[in-house]
């Protein structure tokens, strides 16, 4: 069976996406930044599902490592997805570069380096997919998150953009908004429960969302009518609003 | 964060920690899947073990699983059973967690065959209160704490459970349809060599009717495919309000239920997941017992007393018009060595109920005649016995309390359960 590729292995989605695709008979490639982080997971998901997993050392802010990490793949991957992020608090970011520079590079321009190699392979051989976790807070930019989520608006655009070009060539690309969900990356935030999707159920919306050839989900699907009344607040409103 | 289990009663502010921050903490309990009903797993402190659930390993010449603890029932049928493994014992939900499982040592239909999850548990590790992680064995003294202890020796990390081979996902079932207590009792008694057995009992019915059931008993099929898969579940997505569970519509759920059965003995061949959790097919059925929650009582009595007592409790329950969806009869094997473990061999009943006014009154007076007739109360289930009535069922309770205070395990482990009955 094929080889799905999860890039940001170490995230709570990345672990119950991996689960997903492996349950339904894929071969994995696993990739992170640190393997010792991921190497439980591989083992968790050969015993749950008999399937194939390899290890990957990826970081996705190393640019110049992309193309040999690539190539080094001894058999092409039939898909991508990548969950790879970094959030850190607003106050943070917009007080130290250093912060702000890496949650540009991690959400977008290691993104964008990555995925060119992989979207003119796929070109060329004229399949394949291509899965984007992008975020809800890209679709528009608020005070309390908006470094966080401009990075993740340029990788909704990018993904859009990709699609356009790859839809020829009968590759799929599929942009992944979730809403609240509840990971380690959100711990310690107090989410309303209702609008806080798991993990597992957020796999299981990408993989069905995949499998069935869609390009944009919204994770829970309520995010989508909630973000399309936060889009269409005039600006003059919005910005006096603290949402 | 506010949390409470399945009964939605009671609902308390909390605060959860992973496990490296057990040692830091003063008090605290293991929540998994929040699938006891009352309050054994609530405490301010908890440590939320559902992130744990890697497997670990799994050996297919002799079907041992090494698990993390948060590792939900489910996910094992959902690998394991396509592969020809099943549970050697599971309790009628499979959304439960391996640590659930054994802290409350929960059994099954097949308890009388089979015994409690400790049964098929092989080995576990367990984080002490300093943070030390201890690795238990069958024969030591931890294992009989910790197997029915509550939670309360300590955070069960991971475990090795014994799977047992099925040769298809299919269960040959016979449903025998009785007309009182007595023919209920002859009938688990004549269908006793059947390795699983459960009766659903009409709680309302009255006079000479009293203990009427279907019994439901089974085995798996030798031959049929594996191909098992979770279906996508039902949802009760708001909670019922709370008037629409009384006496006329839990009178007509039994009647219909009841009614639907054929007369006498009858066969069907069904699935794993209607066999062994019909209500699991429906996501958050707790809600139709409204917001204010509901609590299950179970109970069980002796062999050589169960006729009597059962008789007379039935008798209470049908007089008080409290009824209950469920009632679930069943026969019980001989008891562990377990010290807090539920199971003893004779009759268990247990009923639903809405917390309502009342209700308590109600099962007080059934505590009474579970005493009286040497009978004990299952914890996992309980969200208000009281010290006395727990005490007076649980023989080795002291030795348990011995225990806890000795190793240091009474001050840091502890649940509003544990509390209450001062375990």
């Amino acid at each position: 069976m094929s080889y799905v590729l999860i890039v940001g292995a170490k995230s709570d989605i990345a672990k119950e996406v991996a689960r997903t695709y492996a349950k339904n008979g894929y071969n994995l490639y696993l990739a992170g930044r640190d393997i010792d982080t991921i190497k439980d997971l591989a083992v968790d998901i050969r015993v749950r599902s008999n399937v194939e997993v390899k290890l990957k050392e990826l970081d996705i802010t190393e640019y110049e490592t992309h193309k040999d990490f690539y190539q080094s793949l001894e058999e092409k991957p039939l898909g991508v997805v990548i969950v790879s992020g970094y959030m850190v608090d607003q106050k943070i970011a917009q007080n130290d570069w250093s912060e702000s520079l890496n949650t540009i590079n991690v959400n977008y321009t290691g993104v964008v380096s990555f995925l060119n190699i992989v979207a003119n392979d796929f070109e060329a051989q004229r399949r394949g997919f291509i899965v984007g976790v992008s975020s809800v807070a890209g679709d528009r930019g608020r005070k309390a998150n908006y470094i966080y989520g401009s990075a993740k608006a340029a990788f909704s655009a990018y993904l859009g953009g990709l699609r356009n070009r790859l839809h020829e060539s009968g590759v799929q690309v599929l942009t992944v908004k979730p809403g609240f969900v509840n990971t380690r990356m959100t711990k310690n935030m107090n989410l309303p429960k209702k609008l806080t999707a798991q993990p597992v159920d957020v796999a299981a919306d990408i993989f069905k969302a995949q499998q069935s050839g869609k390009n944009i989900l919204y994770t829970k699907w309520i995010w989508r009518y909630i973000m399309l009344i936060i889009k269409h607040i005039p600006e003059f409103i919005f910005k006096k609003m603290s949402i | 964060m506010s949390l409470s289990s399945w009964g939605m009663y009671p609902e308390i502010q909390n605060k959860s920690y992973p496990l490296e921050d057990l040692s830091k903490l003063n008090e605290c309990i293991a929540y998994g899947n929040g699938r006891s009903y009352g309050d054994s797993a609530l405490n301010e402190n908890i440590i939320y073990m559902k992130p744990y659930d890697y497997f670990k390993s799994f050996d297919d010449n002799n079907g041992v699983l090494h698990v993390q603890a948060g590792v939900l029932l489910s996910e094992i049928l959902e690998s394991f059973v396509p592969r020809g493994w099943f549970l050697k014992v599971t309790p009628g939900t499979k959304l439960i967690t391996v640590g659930g499982a054994i802290a409350s040592d929960v059994h099954g239909k097949n308890h009388h065959a089979e015994g409690c999850f400790s049964e098929s548990t092989l080995e576990f590790n367990i984080m002490l209160e300093n943070g030390e992680i201890k690795n238990v064995k069958k024969s030591d003294e931890l294992f009989l704490a910790t197997c029915g202890g509550m939670g309360l020796t300590g955070i069960i990390i991971d475990a090795k459970i014994q799977l047992k081979k099925i040769k298809s996902q299919y269960i040959n079932q016979t449903t025998i349809k009785t007309k009182n207590l007595r023919d209920t009792f002859d009938a688990f008694e004549r269908y006793k060599d059947k390795p699983y057995s459960v009766a659903w009992i009409d709680c309302l019915a009255k006079d000479d009717e009293i203990g009427k059931c279907l019994l439901m008993v089974g085995d798996f099929d030798d031959f049929g495919d594996l191909d098992y898969k979770q279906k996508p579940r039902l949802n009760i997505p708001f909670n019922f309000p709370s008037f629409a569970l009384n006496k006329l519509s839990v009178k007509a759920f039994n009647w219909l239920y009841y009614k639907k059965a054929p007369d006498g003995v009858s066969k069907q061949r069904v699935g794993i997941d209607s066999f062994f959790y019909p209500l699991d097919s429906i996501r958050n059925w707790n809600r139709i017992y409204g917001k204010g929650g509901f609590t299950q009582y179970q109970f069980i009595l002796p062999l050589e007393n169960s006729f009597e007592g059962l008789q007379e409790i039935l008798k209470l329950i049908s007089e008080s018009g409290k009824g209950s969806f469920l009632a679930v009869l069943k026969l019980y094997g001989k008891k562990n060595d377990n010290y807090l473990s539920f199971p003893i061999e004779g009759y268990s009943l247990a009923l639903d109920f809405k917390i309502e006014k009342g209700l308590f009154e109600l099962l007080d007076m059934l505590d009474r005649v579970v005493v009286k007739y040497g009978g004990r109360i299952y914890l996992t289930k309980d969200v208000r016995v009281s010290k006395e009535t727990f005490e007076a069922g649980y023989a080795d309770i002291e030795k348990f309390r011995e225990y806890r205070k000795t190793n240091k395990m009474d001050n840091k482990f502890n649940s509003l359960q544990s509390k209450r009955v001062q375990i």
